[in-house]
């Protein structure tokens, strides 16, 4: 293994570069799914039954095919039908899409575990059925869904290394390019992993803060024993 | 007793799965009347009291308010009968993640659309009015169950309701809670709310409503005041006396 100084300062320079795109990547990615993940999950459970079908139908073809086959289509297919995306759109799109599908399944959980008695009593105080599961229902699913939704968060994060297959400069490309050169696979790919290693503690961190400030009496992050 | 009453139904019927749950069942409540359903599980009583409201859409027979008939289908028109309804629940439906104040509070807001200002200050009046000015930060996971259904009962009352339904508002709670429940439902009653209960409490309610109907399979087979239906050879006495044998209670 090569730990010469000239080499290491080259290899950091190129994660780090590679990192700040990752995130780039990463961030929206993540807040795109979630979006989808409450749309869909809320059609799956409440909504009419022809947008219902169409929901479960995007559920099953996004987790049912190889997200590097979703990537090639949006990067290499869509330009067949004139829609044009560049590499960190195809790649922004592609991750939020399939992270919206496993997102929508645990939002689902979430509502389903709601007892119906919530939605009976907003009713009987004449709320609509929109008011209701968004101010009633969804703050309660969400907090129920979020040890599931930090799950595919956390997922995503080393899913976006496959960014590098269309084209994207991520970390993961970054660290295949500078091996292909140096040939030190070793090397390189034990810092890059820790890299993602680090990211996803600090996302742990980051969603365990979010649980901390979402908990409530009855919606602890954690439960002793009775 | 020409006028329309606060609350009518006339001719309900409703099926599910093929069995009649209620059969052409008509009732009125009148201003200030406290009318009490009683009769075995799975009579209708339950059934009866959430088609009032209109939570289950019954296939024939019409509701109306201050005789104004009631259209379902009016999403609007359903709102605000909903609003002058109010509902009180067997287990309570407090909405979990909210304080009992927040309870009392959000449909102020989200459905009445009052300021939050004016919202937070009726919250805190009707909280006042159920002894519980001093938990209104408290989650319905740390309240018992007593005070969730008082909670509750504020809740509904903050609507300005002009007619309460409640469904078996005691039945969930355990005996020594029973009282302070029982205590707002009285003051209620009292201060001149119109009220449809549907309960197991024979002696409380012997001594405070106006009526007792008798419900068994879906109809309202015997009707009339405590005074006329407790007596020997009736099924409202018959059943009145099995519950208060087996509670250890003295009837009312």
């Amino acid at each position: 293994m090569n730990l010469d100084p000239e080499f290491l300062r080259e290899l950091f320079s190129a994660l780090n570069k590679g990192l700040f795109v990752s995130l780039q990547l990463i961030i929206p990615s993540a807040l795109l799914g979630i979006a989808i993940g409450i749309v869909v999950g809320i059609v799956r459970v409440y909504g009419p039954k022809p947008l219902r079908t169409v929901a479960d139908g995007y559920v099953a073809l996004f987790r049912g095919t190889p997200l590097v086959a979703q990537l090639f289509m949006w990067y290499y297919g869509l330009p067949n039908l004139g829609i044009m995306l560049s590499a960190s759109a195809a790649a922004i799109v592609g991750f939020g899409m399939c992270s919206g599908a496993y997102h929508s399944e645990y939002i689902r959980g979430g509502l389903l575990s709601i007892k119906r008695g919530q939605l009976t009593a907003a009713q009987a105080l004449g709320f609509s059925p929109v008011a209701t599961i968004a101010t009633i229902i969804l703050p309660q699913a969400i907090r129920r869904a979020l040890p599931g939704c930090g799950n595919e968060i956390i997922y995503l994060i080393k899913y976006s290394s496959l960014a590098h297959l269309v084209t994207c400069l991520d970390l993961t490309g970054e660290a295949y390019g500078m091996a292909a050169r140096t040939y030190e696979f070793t090397a390189v790919f034990l810092v890059t992993g820790a890299y993602y290693l680090i990211l996803v503690s600090l996302a742990t961190i980051l969603l365990a803060r979010v649980e901390q400030s979402l908990s409530l009496p009855g919606f602890e992050r954690k439960r002793g024993p009775q | 007793m020409t006028d329309s009453p606060i609350l009518g139904a006339a001719n309900i019927t409703k099926r599910l799965g093929g069995k009649t749950i209620l059969d052409n069942v008509s009732l009125r409540l009148d201003k200030g009347d406290l009318k009490v359903l009683i009769g075995p599980s799975g009579g209708g009583k339950s059934t009866l009291l959430q088609c009032l409201n209109l939570l289950i859409l019954p296939e024939k027979g019409q509701i109306s308010l201050e005789g104004r008939d009631i259209h379902p289908r009016n999403k609007r028109e359903l709102s605000s009968f909903r609003q002058q309804v109010g509902m009180i629940f067997q287990d309570f439906n407090l909405f979990d993640h909210l304080s009992a104040f927040e309870n009392v509070r959000i449909a102020l807001i989200k459905v009445k659309k009052l300021s939050r200002r004016a919202a937070s200050e009726r919250a805190e009046q009707e909280l006042a009015r159920v002894g519980l000015s001093d938990k209104g930060g408290l989650y319905p996971a740390q309240l018992s169950g007593g005070q969730k259904q008082r909670v509750a009962v504020a809740r509904a009352l903050a609507m300005d309701p002009k007619v309460m339904l409640l469904d078996e508002p005691t039945s969930a709670l355990d005996p020594e809670l029973i009282g302070e429940v029982l205590a707002v439902i009285k003051d209620l009653s009292l201060a001149g709310m119109t009220m449809l209960m549907a309960t197991h409490q024979v002696g409380f309610s012997a001594q405070l409503a106006d009526e007792f109907m008798f419900m068994d399979q879906g109809r309202i087979v015997e009707q009339g005041s405590p005074k006329e239906l407790l007596v020997p050879g009736t099924r409202t006495q018959a059943f009145c006396s099995k519950i208060t044998e087996l509670a250890g209670e003295v009837p009312g």
